[in-house]
């Protein structure tokens, strides 16, 4: 299960494009029209390969996933930030809202931010050199028993490049200017449980090591190979296994193929007027089986839960047999729950295969807002009130000033003169007449989600609490402003990689009462450090506080600087991140809150969840895969 | 007037005194302990509350740039009719405006004299700094107006004693922090916690510094910086004032007609002042990889929590290296050579051994990193006798000799000599104190040497390590580092030739046994003084004491050997030199210290005060007096091994 959940690795999570598709669905659902029910995906049916049918159906993502994707960076092929002829900056395609806008104001942004400038360029290369892909090694008797199953697989060099990464920064550096040490020696992708139970024998019984692979979203090193490991690699795609076997419209239900990727499994379920309600911001890319195996978290969890509350039932294939519960209930009563040996489990037990999920009817109405509040301090204690009255919208988010620049700068060419001079206005209203300082303001995002009724008045109670903490409304249109840049920031950084600028994003989970002191010290953490080990330009190094819970907030960092003059860059910003990690573990954060902990993050597990729960975890690791056929190494 | 317009922490908001009062009373911590003190007695809360606001009344400083500025001009006519310079140096203060803007300050200058809080917030004002508040003893507040004009000056007062008041330690930590928190302005507090009435660097307290440091180890601020200040005088103030006291005659209580009578001082000329202000020290890079965080997240910030073990000892570390600093940092004026050679040289000394022992001395402090600031161009003989000109109330020229100025009164009874002479080798001696911090290591290796039953270096460094732990009060060593210093003073003595080291021992060199006899000689006040108090606890004391009985009974019994001639270590009638002998015991565990409602009592072992009365073995009182007589021969003598004498 290739984690998937990564916010940090964003897709469209409340990107436009989803508005938009859920209005039509919406749309579609009045008309009371639905469509015809795509690939007899609601039959019960074990197994498409076995039904003789044409192969696996194609989902969004298709088995060579590079004629769609880039090889060596974020997102779709045709989607990218580029400096046009003038200068401008511009997004290509029209898979998203922002395609083929000018941002007028972006370029001044990144050069007044990282002292970057548009004549120093590196430049990736340009295609895979073959010749520098590690071998595939892989024993004949293996091959013919797989052939034999008839499950389809691949050799090739791309296919296995491919598979052998994530999206961590060092992951895609490697990918623009090296070569991975350890890559998978064989890709294969199952199309269904059964298929998934054979492959686990197989490697079994010819000991060999499995990695699945959902979305390749990870950003926790979780896909890297272990350069040490002798056996051959099996990558284990599940991109095919993507049906909805069945709805159960009575529970609000649904039985899902743990392959499908968010935005396959939402635009399915709505065919039939549901939804999931589970948006993390990879959600175009990553799948159901990655988010069960990193315990994801999506952006509109107030109202839907974290992947954990949706999750009513998951079979998984372990190395010791299937593991799955005897009836598909709310809650049980029966010993620690086994489905949280699973989630988070991060691909060192099995294979999850298929999960059965809650659903919800699709909503009826859909509202973005924004609040700007006069600093930080009093954005955090409106949060902090929210949460405690425990009205927080589908989607709550307060950015600190950096990202509210940030996102100014991602701001498009207005169309005519009158909305720039409503603009001038806004801008005038606050600084000067409200006196906010636009150096310190900074800005909370909303979205509302339900009856259009409730929706308005949810609206204003949370409009009447800013208030009181010196709130003013700042429009829908900040709002969706806000939530597009999470999922245009991982292009984002594709762009400052040709110039010289590298960054990250990571995420804690906190205390309410720490929540400021933290976001304060591991920002100035960020940019002290980089002044220590001779970064020339202060860093980008900015947060958010991006969920509301009752006892505490998530927060997300992003940082990037410009690594003109440093030799080995990487190894700076790998320093610079543990350094930023410590001090979120000082500042009584959590070690992650979504992201999971892979290899990157294993050295503070110990100290995380001590050493007799690292035991238990072992212990557990130990009974259901002795020969550790699951063996990413993540984790433990 | 002046314009004041100091630079500021970045992070700061600024507040007034009185909403930072009103933030404490109403802070989480301080109503956490409210509440619980309200269950505890039974009380209503309102009525702690009112007790609170009291404490916070006593306590809290109201500064007023008005206030400020009547000091600062006022202190500018007095110390300029006292003093003739103050120096400082310009880049402390240089880095110190940079640290005060980028975090948390924490200034910790040493205390000798009540000029010091005085003159650095004067220091700080002329420089355009952000003024301090400061930590000081509540008896100030007995001075009528004065100890409201302190208040306004940015002074705040706490309790000498109040461990036990949760109340008040609540309030008062909570105070504390919520300044340095807010940047509200620099903190300043004593580490030694009183003014040292022997210039001797005084072993730290820790109550105020781990108070200070918990905002950092609750990342409630990033980062703090604890700044060292060395302030040294070239003539203290309250130099006699001191040497009564520690002979017994009792200190004054702070008032404000006793501050006008000291405007007699004013016609006198008290030199020069040092000021050195230190690198600001990172808590931050101090703490790193030093505490465990688990602690402090798993429980909620506000509740008063007693620090772990390991914090414990963190802070104690960085108490210790922080008087370290000052020590280090510390200006030693050419008189303080002239005290040390001269208390070696007494009755008389000829004045020009003398400027010639000066000298060589000047090196040797040199040497063993000691920071001497001696006038440019000045010859030795200059600068000797403009220190006995400032100093002639304790030596003076007679003769062409050097004598201790201990006549006094006509000549009266014996005790009365005694006790003349006493003050004057007190007074010298407070003078000498200020090398002994940089000496220390080499001379208690010196020292060590001559007690040592061998060369052999275990035996040296097991005398060595004895010799430091009794002297873990007198001294400021850095905990649990004795092989180190040990190393240290190894080091510095090979580097002045004075010793030799081969694989398995430790020799003195012919050139250097001067050296080596003049640094025993110097420390020898403190181990003869030590015998003669460990003698006194092993023989009189049979029975549970107090201090109270103790200090008198032991000076009584040094005050009749010194009448009757059989010893002449006048210093051993110190009471600082007598209660750190008395908790050396109690930390060797040769005396039972208990916990009494009126304080403590202690309970001698004899057995074992008269083992570690063995353990100073051959180097015996008569062995010294013979060994000091050499070292009169100083320059002539060779090296005489202690068992020759015997």
């Amino acid at each position: 299960m290739a984690a998937a959940a990564g916010e940090a690795a964003g897709g469209g999570g409340g990107s436009p494009s989803s508005a938009r598709r859920r209005l039509r669905i919406i749309s579609g659902h009045l008309r009371g029209s639905p469509r015809a029910p795509g690939r007899g995906a609601l039959s019960p049916s074990p197994c498409k390969a076995q039904d003789g049918s044409a192969g696996p159906t194609s989902g969004s993502i298709p088995k060579k996933r590079q004629e769609l994707l880039k090889w060596n960076g974020w997102g779709y092929n045709d989607s990218k930030f580029i400096f046009n002829k003038k200068g401008q900056a511009e997004f290509t395609g029209k898979r998203y809202r922002l395609g083929g806008m000018v941002l007028p104001t972006f370029k001044e942004w990144i050069e007044k931010t990282f002292g970057a400038s548009l004549e120093h360029k590196t430049t990736s290369r340009a295609s895979l050199n073959v010749n520098d892909v590690p071998p595939s090694i892989v024993n004949e008797e293996f091959l013919q028993d797989l052939r034999a199953t008839k499950i389809s697989y691949s050799q090739d060099a791309e296919d296995r490049v491919f598979r052998a990464h994530g999206h961590c920064l060092h992951e895609i550096f490697v990918l623009r200017e090296g070569m991975f040490k350890r890559i998978p020696d064989i890709v294969v992708w199952p199309v269904c449980h059964e298929d998934v139970v054979k492959i686990v024998e197989l490697a079994c019984k010819h000991n060999l090591c499995i990695i699945p692979f959902g979305g390749g979203t990870s950003v926790s090193s979780a896909l890297e190979c272990p350069e040490e490991e002798k056996r051959t690699i099996v990558s284990l795609d599940t991109s095919q296994m993507n049906r909805i076997l069945w709805i159960d419209e009575k529970n609000l239900t649904a039985c899902v193929e743990a392959g499908i990727v968010g935005q396959d499994l939402e635009k399915q379920l709505a065919e039939s007027g549901f939804c999931t309600g589970h948006e993390p911001d990879s959600m175009e890319f990553s799948s159901l089986g990655g988010w069960v195996a990193t315990r994801a978290s999506g952006m509109k969890k107030n109202i839907y839960g974290n992947i954990e509350d949706l999750v009513i039932h998951i079979k998984m294939v372990t190395p010791r047999g299937i593991v799955e519960k005897n009836c598909q209930v709310p809650r049980m009563s029966t010993g620690p729950d086994i489905h949280h040996f699973i989630m988070g489990s991060e691909g060192t037990l099995g294979v999850v295969t298929e999960v059965t999920i809650k659903i919800r009817p699709v909503p009826e109405y859909q509202k973005y807002g924004s609040v700007v509040f006069p600093n930080f301090e009093r954005g955090v204690a409106c949060l902090r009130e929210v949460a405690k009255q425990r009205c927080a919208p589908a989607s709550i988010r307060l950015v600190d000033n950096a990202q509210f620049q940030f996102g100014h700068a991602l701001k498009p060419q207005v169309a005519s003169i009158f909305t720039s001079f409503l603009d001038g206005l806004k801008k005038f209203y606050i600084t000067k007449f409200k006196g906010f300082d636009p150096n310190i303001l900074c800005v909370a995002t909303l979205l509302f989600e339900g009856d259009r009724e409730k929706v308005l008045q949810h609206e204003k109670q949370v409009y009447d609490i800013a208030t009181k903490f010196g709130g003013l409304a700042a429009g829908e249109d900040n709002g969706q402003r806000g939530y597009m840049l999470t999922f245009v920031i991982a292009y984002l950084r594709d762009l400052g990689l040709d110039y010289y600028v590298i960054g990250e994003s990571f995420e804690t989970s906190v205390p309410w009462d720490r929540v400021l002191d933290l976001c304060r010290n591991v920002k100035e953490r960020i940019v002290r450090e980089c002044k220590e080990k001779g970064v020339q330009f202060a860093p980008l190094s900015t947060c958010r506080v991006t969920q509301t819970y009752d006892a505490g907030a998530c927060v997300y960092f992003y940082f990037a600087f410009n690594y003109r003059g440093i030799s080995d860059p990487i190894h700076v910003y790998e320093q610079i991140e543990r350094a930023a990690r410590e001090e979120i573990l000082a500042n009584g954060g959590s070690l992650s809150h979504h992201h999971g902990v892979g290899k990157l993050r294993k050295r503070w597990m110990k100290e995380s969840i001590s050493d007799v729960g690292l035991g238990m975890l072992r212990s557990v690791k130990e009974y259901v895969d002795p020969n550790n056929i699951f063996g990413n190494k993540n984790l433990l | 007037m002046k314009c004041y317009t100091p630079v500021i922490y970045k992070g700061l908001s600024p507040c007034k005194p009185n909403a930072i009062k009103s933030a404490v009373l109403h802070s989480e911590q301080v109503q956490y302990v409210i509440k619980q003190l309200a269950k505890e007695m039974g009380e209503s809360p309102d009525i702690i509350q009112e007790e609170a606001t009291e404490i916070l009344d006593e306590m809290g400083h109201r500064m007023q740039l008005g206030a400020v500025r009547f000091f600062a001009f006022t202190l500018s006519k007095i110390f300029k009719q006292l003093f003739q310079r103050v120096c400082v140096n310009e880049e402390g203060m240089q880095r110190l405006q940079h640290a005060i803007q980028e975090h948390p300050v924490v200034l910790l200058p040493s205390h000798r004299s009540y000029v010091d809080f005085l003159m650095l917030s004067y220091l700080l004002y002329t420089y355009d700094l952000a003024l301090p508040v400061i930590a000081a003893g509540i008896d100030f507040l007995g001075m009528k107006i004065v100890g409201e004009l302190l208040r306004r000056a940015g002074a705040f007062f706490m309790r000498r004693s109040f461990g036990g008041n949760r109340l008040y330690w609540a309030v008062f930590a909570e105070y504390v922090k919520t300044m340095l928190r807010s940047g509200y302005a620099p903190i300043e507090f004593f580490l030694e916690g009183t003014r040292s009435r022997t210039a001797k660097t005084l072993t730290p307290k820790f109550g105020l510094l781990s108070i200070v440091m918990e905002p950092f180890f609750k990342r409630e601020v990033f980062d703090t910086y604890l700044v060292p200040i060395s302030i040294s005088y070239e003539r203290i103030l309250e130099e006699s004032l001191y040497a009564y006291e520690l002979l017994g005659v009792p200190k004054p209580k702070e008032s404000t007609s006793g501050l006008l009578k000291a405007r007699r001082i004013l016609s006198d000329n008290f030199g020069t002042i040092h000021i050195y202000v230190g690198q600001p020290v990172s808590l931050r890079t101090l703490a790193s990889g030093r505490i465990s965080r688990c602690p402090y997240n798993l429980v909620p910030r506000h509740l008063p929590q007693k620090p772990s073990e390991d914090i414990q000892e963190f802070v104690s570390d960085v108490a210790y290296k922080m008087e370290l600093l000052q020590i280090e940092n510390m200006v030693l004026s050419p008189w303080v050579l002239v005290a040390a050679v001269l208390l070696q040289n007494l009755p008389a000394m000829e004045f020009e051994l003398l400027i010639e022992k000066t000298l060589w001395l000047k090196g040797l402090t040199q040497t063993f990193g000691g920071f001497i600031e001696w006038p440019d161009n000045l010859c030795a003989k200059k600068a000797v006798l403009s220190g006995l000109t400032l100093h002639s109330n304790i030596a003076g020229l007679v003769d062409g000799h050097v004598v201790l100025n201990d006549k006094g009164v006509e000549d009266g009874a014996v005790g009365e000599i005694v006790f003349r002479h006493a003050l004057a080798v007190l007074m010298c001696a407070t003078y000498r104190n200020q090398l002994l911090n940089v000496f220390v290591r080499p001379a208690l290796v010196a020292v060590a040497l001559q007690m040592a039953p061998s060369f052999r270096k275990e035996e040296v460094y097991s005398c060595f390590n004895f010799l430091r732990d009794v002297f873990s009060n007198e001294f400021i060593f850095f905990p649990g580092i004795s092989l180190k210093d040990f190393e240290e003073g190894c080091f510095l003595l090979t580097k002045c030739d004075a010793i030799q080291t081969s694989q398995q021992e430790i020799y003195p060199t012919d050139k250097g046994s001067g050296t080596v006899s003049f640094l025993s000689a110097m420390f020898r006040p403190f181990v003869e003084g030590y015998q003669l108090i460990f003698r006194y606890l092993s023989k009189e004391m049979k029975e549970a004491f107090t201090e109270k009985q103790f200090i008198p009974g032991v000076r009584n019994f040094v005050f009749q050997l010194l009448e009757k001639g059989s010893t002449q270590c006048y210093e051993a009638l110190s009471s600082d030199m007598q209660k750190n002998a008395l908790s050396a015991l109690v930390q060797l565990g040769a005396v039972k210290k208990k916990k009494i409602p009126s304080g403590f009592t202690y309970n001698v072992n004899q057995e074992a005060v008269s083992k570690i009365l063995d353990m100073f073995g051959k180097y015996s009182l008569i062995n010294l007096k013979r060994a000091s007589q050499v070292i009169n021969y100083f320059g002539q003598c060779t090296y005489v091994r202690c068992s020759d004498f015997s």
